[in-house]
Protein backbone atom coordinates (compact mmCIF):
# COMPACT_ATOMS: atom_id res chain seq x y z
CA UNK A 1 0.00 0.00 0.00
CA UNK A 2 1.78 3.36 -1.60
CA UNK A 3 2.06 6.25 1.66
CA UNK A 4 2.12 9.93 1.35
CA UNK A 5 4.05 12.30 3.36
CA UNK A 6 2.85 15.21 4.00
CA UNK A 7 5.17 18.34 5.45
CA UNK A 8 3.24 20.41 7.64
CA UNK A 9 6.18 22.34 10.22
CA UNK A 10 3.61 24.03 11.71
CA UNK A 11 3.67 24.53 15.58
CA UNK A 12 1.79 22.78 17.58
CA UNK A 13 1.15 25.60 20.13
CA UNK A 14 0.54 28.06 17.18
CA UNK A 15 -2.77 29.28 18.04
CA UNK A 16 -1.42 30.36 21.32
CA UNK A 17 1.34 32.01 19.74
CA UNK A 18 -0.80 33.88 16.37
CA UNK A 19 -2.79 35.52 19.68
CA UNK A 20 0.02 36.04 22.25
CA UNK A 21 2.36 38.20 19.10
CA UNK A 22 -1.69 40.01 18.42
CA UNK A 23 -1.86 40.78 21.79
CA UNK A 24 1.81 41.84 22.15
CA UNK A 25 1.09 44.39 19.48
CA UNK A 26 -1.46 45.91 21.45
CA UNK A 27 0.18 46.25 24.88
CA UNK A 28 3.23 48.00 22.68
CA UNK A 29 0.45 50.42 20.86
CA UNK A 30 -1.05 51.21 23.55
CA UNK A 31 1.71 51.54 26.28
CA UNK A 32 1.31 49.01 28.40
CA UNK A 33 3.98 46.62 29.75
CA UNK A 34 2.45 43.23 30.37
CA UNK A 35 4.45 41.65 32.80
CA UNK A 36 4.46 37.44 33.31
CA UNK A 37 4.43 36.92 37.06
CA UNK A 38 5.31 32.46 37.66
CA UNK A 39 6.59 30.75 39.68
CA UNK A 40 5.52 27.71 41.76
CA UNK A 41 2.87 27.47 44.46
CA UNK A 42 3.40 29.32 47.91
CA UNK A 43 6.38 31.54 46.56
CA UNK A 44 4.43 34.82 47.80
CA UNK A 45 3.22 36.08 44.08
CA UNK A 46 0.23 37.81 45.48
CA UNK A 47 1.88 39.15 47.86
CA UNK A 48 4.48 40.55 45.74
CA UNK A 49 2.07 41.79 43.72
CA UNK A 50 0.07 43.77 46.62
CA UNK A 51 3.06 45.52 47.78
CA UNK A 52 3.88 46.43 43.77
CA UNK A 53 -0.09 47.52 42.95
CA UNK A 54 -0.14 49.60 46.07
CA UNK A 55 3.29 51.22 45.44
CA UNK A 56 2.66 52.53 41.87
CA UNK A 57 -1.21 53.51 42.74
CA UNK A 58 0.55 55.71 45.42
CA UNK A 59 3.29 57.27 42.96
CA UNK A 60 0.21 58.32 40.94
CA UNK A 61 0.73 55.52 38.35
CA UNK A 62 -1.94 53.34 36.17
CA UNK A 63 -1.45 49.51 37.21
CA UNK A 64 -3.95 46.56 36.45
CA UNK A 65 -3.70 43.00 37.36
CA UNK A 66 -5.14 39.67 36.07
CA UNK A 67 -4.85 36.83 38.68
CA UNK A 68 -5.04 33.34 37.95
CA UNK A 69 -6.63 31.03 40.49
CA UNK A 70 -7.85 27.42 40.37
CA UNK A 71 -11.01 27.87 42.12
CA UNK A 72 -11.78 31.07 44.30
CA UNK A 73 -11.85 34.76 43.74
CA UNK A 74 -9.30 35.71 47.11
CA UNK A 75 -6.94 36.87 45.34
CA UNK A 76 -8.76 39.42 43.01
CA UNK A 77 -10.11 41.01 46.37
CA UNK A 78 -7.00 41.02 48.19
CA UNK A 79 -5.55 42.73 45.39
CA UNK A 80 -8.35 45.09 44.71
CA UNK A 81 -8.08 47.10 48.05
CA UNK A 82 -4.68 48.55 45.91
CA UNK A 83 -7.59 50.80 44.09
CA UNK A 84 -6.18 49.59 41.23
CA UNK A 85 -8.58 47.43 38.28
CA UNK A 86 -8.10 43.62 39.44
CA UNK A 87 -9.52 40.75 37.97
CA UNK A 88 -9.66 37.16 38.88
CA UNK A 89 -9.16 34.52 36.15
CA UNK A 90 -10.52 31.45 37.46
CA UNK A 91 -8.81 28.83 35.65
CA UNK A 92 -10.74 25.55 37.25
CA UNK A 93 -8.11 22.57 36.32
CA UNK A 94 -5.73 24.16 33.86
CA UNK A 95 -1.93 24.36 35.07
CA UNK A 96 -1.14 27.60 33.10
CA UNK A 97 -2.40 30.61 31.60
CA UNK A 98 -3.11 30.87 27.85
CA UNK A 99 -3.26 33.83 25.70
CA UNK A 100 -6.62 33.50 24.83
CA UNK A 101 -7.50 33.85 28.00
CA UNK A 102 -6.09 37.07 29.07
CA UNK A 103 -7.54 38.56 25.63
CA UNK A 104 -11.00 37.38 27.07
CA UNK A 105 -10.27 39.19 30.63
CA UNK A 106 -9.25 42.42 28.91
CA UNK A 107 -12.50 43.24 27.38
CA UNK A 108 -13.72 46.17 28.56
CA UNK A 109 -10.28 47.93 29.60
CA UNK A 110 -8.56 50.88 27.99
CA UNK A 111 -5.57 49.32 27.35
CA UNK A 112 -4.41 53.23 27.42
CA UNK A 113 -5.07 53.49 30.84
CA UNK A 114 -3.18 50.86 32.01
CA UNK A 115 1.06 51.61 31.91
CA UNK A 116 1.71 47.69 33.89
CA UNK A 117 -0.38 44.76 33.50
CA UNK A 118 0.76 42.18 35.99
CA UNK A 119 -0.96 38.26 35.07
CA UNK A 120 -0.22 36.38 37.80
CA UNK A 121 0.38 32.83 36.64
CA UNK A 122 -0.86 29.36 37.48
CA UNK A 123 1.43 28.32 40.42
CA UNK A 124 3.80 25.62 38.53
CA UNK A 125 7.08 25.69 38.34
CA UNK A 126 6.78 23.64 34.58
CA UNK A 127 3.59 24.49 32.43
CA UNK A 128 3.55 28.56 31.97
CA UNK A 129 7.16 28.36 30.77
CA UNK A 130 6.07 27.43 26.99
CA UNK A 131 2.88 29.54 26.83
CA UNK A 132 3.66 33.31 25.62
CA UNK A 133 1.01 35.83 26.83
CA UNK A 134 2.11 38.57 24.70
CA UNK A 135 3.93 40.17 28.19
CA UNK A 136 7.50 42.48 28.08
CA UNK A 137 8.88 40.81 30.66
CA UNK A 138 8.28 37.42 32.49
CA UNK A 139 9.28 38.06 36.21
CA UNK A 140 10.09 34.59 37.81
CA UNK A 141 9.68 34.28 41.75
CA UNK A 142 11.37 32.15 43.87
CA UNK A 143 11.31 32.23 47.75
CA UNK A 144 14.03 31.61 50.39
CA UNK A 145 11.78 28.93 51.98
CA UNK A 146 11.75 27.06 48.63
CA UNK A 147 15.67 25.95 48.86
CA UNK A 148 18.63 27.61 46.74
CA UNK A 149 18.39 24.56 43.77
CA UNK A 150 14.94 25.53 42.48
CA UNK A 151 16.60 27.25 39.67
CA UNK A 152 18.54 23.99 38.57
CA UNK A 153 15.93 21.61 38.97
CA UNK A 154 13.22 24.14 36.99
CA UNK A 155 15.68 25.28 34.36
CA UNK A 156 12.96 25.81 31.77
CA UNK A 157 10.82 28.18 33.44
CA UNK A 158 13.70 30.61 34.49
CA UNK A 159 15.58 30.03 31.57
CA UNK A 160 12.37 31.41 30.14
CA UNK A 161 12.40 34.97 32.25
CA UNK A 162 14.12 37.85 32.18
CA UNK A 163 14.02 38.99 35.56
CA UNK A 164 13.80 36.38 38.49
CA UNK A 165 12.50 38.09 42.20
CA UNK A 166 13.64 36.26 45.57
CA UNK A 167 10.66 36.91 47.71
CA UNK A 168 10.59 36.59 51.34
CA UNK A 169 14.27 38.02 51.74
CA UNK A 170 13.28 39.34 55.68
CA UNK A 171 13.39 34.97 55.81
CA UNK A 172 16.88 34.18 54.84
CA UNK A 173 18.79 34.19 58.24
CA UNK A 174 15.78 31.80 59.98
CA UNK A 175 16.01 29.62 56.99
CA UNK A 176 19.96 29.77 56.48
CA UNK A 177 19.43 31.12 52.73
CA UNK A 178 22.50 30.96 50.68
CA UNK A 179 21.97 34.10 48.71
CA UNK A 180 25.45 33.79 46.77
CA UNK A 181 24.27 30.07 45.54
CA UNK A 182 20.59 30.94 44.77
CA UNK A 183 22.33 33.94 42.54
CA UNK A 184 25.13 31.62 41.67
CA UNK A 185 22.22 28.84 40.55
CA UNK A 186 19.39 31.15 38.85
CA UNK A 187 22.38 32.66 36.70
CA UNK A 188 23.77 29.07 35.73
CA UNK A 189 20.39 28.09 33.87
CA UNK A 190 19.77 31.50 32.94
CA UNK A 191 23.14 33.64 32.45
CA UNK A 192 21.53 36.80 31.61
CA UNK A 193 18.57 37.31 33.85
CA UNK A 194 18.19 40.22 36.31
CA UNK A 195 17.77 39.50 40.10
CA UNK A 196 16.23 41.56 42.51
CA UNK A 197 15.55 40.46 46.39
CA UNK A 198 12.37 41.43 47.74
CA UNK A 199 10.19 41.43 51.23
CA UNK A 200 6.67 42.22 50.89
CA UNK A 201 6.57 42.53 54.54
CA UNK A 202 9.40 44.88 54.96
CA UNK A 203 8.98 46.51 51.52
CA UNK A 204 12.59 45.76 50.68
CA UNK A 205 14.25 45.73 47.09
CA UNK A 206 9.98 46.76 45.81
CA UNK A 207 11.88 50.35 44.22
CA UNK A 208 14.31 48.24 42.91
CA UNK A 209 11.89 45.75 41.16
CA UNK A 210 9.98 48.93 39.93
CA UNK A 211 12.82 50.50 38.33
CA UNK A 212 13.78 47.16 36.42
CA UNK A 213 10.10 47.21 35.64
CA UNK A 214 9.70 50.79 34.43
CA UNK A 215 13.18 49.97 32.13
CA UNK A 216 11.42 47.15 30.51
CA UNK A 217 8.25 49.68 29.54
CA UNK A 218 10.55 51.91 28.03
CA UNK A 219 12.04 49.57 26.03
CA UNK A 220 8.33 48.80 24.54
CA UNK A 221 8.69 51.00 21.97
CA UNK A 222 10.62 53.83 22.32
CA UNK A 223 8.28 55.27 25.06
CA UNK A 224 9.85 58.01 27.12
CA UNK A 225 8.69 56.91 30.78
CA UNK A 226 11.03 59.19 32.31
CA UNK A 227 8.64 60.02 35.17
CA UNK A 228 9.90 58.84 38.60
CA UNK A 229 7.80 55.93 39.51
CA UNK A 230 8.64 56.12 43.38
CA UNK A 231 9.50 59.30 45.87
CA UNK A 232 13.43 58.93 46.09
CA UNK B 1 1.69 17.81 32.49
CA UNK B 2 -0.27 19.31 30.00
CA UNK B 3 0.87 16.56 27.52
CA UNK B 4 -3.04 15.66 26.77
CA UNK B 5 -3.76 19.04 25.40
CA UNK B 6 -0.47 19.08 23.46
CA UNK B 7 -1.56 15.91 22.06
CA UNK B 8 -4.79 16.73 21.25
CA UNK B 9 -3.34 19.66 19.29
CA UNK B 10 -0.99 17.38 17.37
CA UNK B 11 -3.78 15.26 16.12
CA UNK B 12 -5.76 18.41 15.67
CA UNK B 13 -3.08 19.98 13.27
CA UNK B 14 -2.71 16.23 11.67
CA UNK B 15 -6.24 15.69 11.31
CA UNK B 16 -6.82 18.53 9.11
CA UNK B 17 -4.12 18.22 7.06
CA UNK B 18 -4.94 14.48 5.93
CA UNK B 19 -9.08 15.72 5.57
CA UNK B 20 -10.36 12.17 4.69
CA UNK B 21 -7.07 9.95 4.49
CA UNK B 22 -6.30 8.19 7.64
CA UNK B 23 -2.54 8.84 9.54
CA UNK B 24 -0.24 6.41 9.32
CA UNK B 25 2.69 8.23 11.24
CA UNK B 26 3.04 12.07 12.66
CA UNK B 27 6.95 12.88 13.22
CA UNK B 28 7.64 15.94 15.58
CA UNK B 29 10.17 17.85 17.35
CA UNK B 30 9.94 18.54 20.99
CA UNK B 31 12.85 20.59 22.36
CA UNK B 32 14.36 19.90 25.30
CA UNK B 33 13.42 23.48 26.87
CA UNK B 34 9.85 22.77 25.68
CA UNK B 35 8.61 21.83 29.08
CA UNK B 36 7.27 18.32 27.05
CA UNK B 37 8.03 15.15 28.07
CA UNK B 38 8.40 12.79 25.16
CA UNK B 39 7.14 9.25 26.71
CA UNK B 40 4.43 11.35 27.93
CA UNK B 41 2.97 13.05 24.65
CA UNK B 42 3.33 9.51 23.23
CA UNK B 43 0.88 7.69 25.66
CA UNK B 44 -1.18 10.86 25.91
CA UNK B 45 -1.06 10.62 21.85
CA UNK B 46 -3.09 7.45 21.74
CA UNK B 47 -5.90 8.72 23.90
CA UNK B 48 -6.07 11.94 21.53
CA UNK B 49 -6.05 9.94 18.60
CA UNK B 50 -9.30 7.94 19.52
CA UNK B 51 -12.16 8.10 17.32
CA UNK B 52 -10.19 10.31 15.08
CA UNK B 53 -8.47 9.80 11.53
CA UNK B 54 -4.84 9.42 13.52
CA UNK B 55 -6.60 6.42 15.35
CA UNK B 56 -4.41 3.99 15.33
CA UNK B 57 -1.13 5.92 13.60
CA UNK B 58 2.12 6.52 15.68
CA UNK B 59 3.60 9.38 16.86
CA UNK B 60 7.61 9.36 16.28
CA UNK B 61 9.38 12.26 18.61
CA UNK B 62 12.25 13.69 17.51
CA UNK B 63 14.18 14.94 20.77
CA UNK B 64 15.89 18.27 20.33
CA UNK B 65 18.64 18.95 22.57
CA UNK B 66 19.02 22.24 23.81
CA UNK B 67 22.22 24.13 21.95
CA UNK B 68 24.04 27.20 22.75
CA UNK B 69 26.22 29.68 20.91
CA UNK B 70 29.29 31.04 22.94
CA UNK B 71 29.75 34.69 23.11
CA UNK B 72 33.68 33.65 24.50
CA UNK B 73 34.44 31.02 21.95
CA UNK B 74 32.13 31.51 18.85
CA UNK B 75 31.29 27.59 18.83
CA UNK B 76 27.53 26.04 18.65
CA UNK B 77 27.27 23.14 20.91
CA UNK B 78 24.90 20.69 22.51
CA UNK B 79 23.97 20.86 26.15
CA UNK B 80 24.17 17.60 28.27
CA UNK B 81 21.60 17.28 30.62
CA UNK B 82 20.94 18.65 33.40
CA UNK B 83 20.70 22.12 31.69
CA UNK B 84 23.61 24.26 32.69
CA UNK B 85 23.88 27.05 30.13
CA UNK B 86 27.67 27.32 30.11
CA UNK B 87 29.75 26.48 26.89
CA UNK B 88 30.94 22.70 27.04
CA UNK B 89 34.08 23.90 25.01
CA UNK B 90 35.47 26.70 27.35
CA UNK B 91 32.88 27.13 30.39
CA UNK B 92 31.88 30.51 29.84
CA UNK B 93 27.85 31.29 30.47
CA UNK B 94 25.85 30.89 27.43
CA UNK B 95 22.46 33.01 27.42
CA UNK B 96 21.95 32.43 23.40
CA UNK B 97 20.25 29.38 22.99
CA UNK B 98 19.49 28.36 19.32
CA UNK B 99 17.74 25.61 19.62
CA UNK B 100 15.56 23.59 22.01
CA UNK B 101 12.60 24.96 22.60
CA UNK B 102 10.93 23.38 19.07
CA UNK B 103 7.29 22.01 20.04
CA UNK B 104 6.15 21.80 15.79
CA UNK B 105 4.56 19.14 13.71
CA UNK B 106 7.22 17.92 11.14
CA UNK B 107 5.11 15.79 9.07
CA UNK B 108 2.22 13.21 8.45
CA UNK B 109 2.61 10.29 6.55
CA UNK B 110 -0.80 9.19 5.15
CA UNK B 111 -2.38 5.91 4.67
CA UNK B 112 -3.28 5.77 1.00
CA UNK B 113 -6.87 3.97 0.72
CA UNK B 114 -7.01 1.95 -2.25
CA UNK B 115 -10.63 2.14 -3.84
CA UNK B 116 -10.56 -1.05 -5.53
CA UNK B 117 -10.35 -3.06 -2.43
CA UNK B 118 -6.67 -4.41 -2.88
CA UNK B 119 -5.47 -6.14 0.06
CA UNK B 120 -2.16 -4.72 1.71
Amino acid sequence: MPARVVELRRGILEKNDVLAAALRRRFVDAGTCAVNIVSGPGTGKTALLEVLLGRLVAAGRRPAALVGDCATENDARRLARSGAPVRQIVTGAMCHLEADMIEAHLEGWELEDIEFLFVENVGNLVCPSGFDLGEAARLVALSVTEGEDKPLKYPHLFNSSDLAVITKIDLADAVEFDRALAHANVREVAPAITIVETSARTGAGIDELITELAAFRRSLAGDADTQPITDP
Amino acid sequence: MHELSIACAVVDLAARAAGDASVDEVRVRVGALSGVVPDALVFAFDVAAAGTVCEGGRLLVEAVPVAVRCGGCGRESDLAEPLRFRCPACGVPTPDVVRGRELEVVSITLREESHAGACR
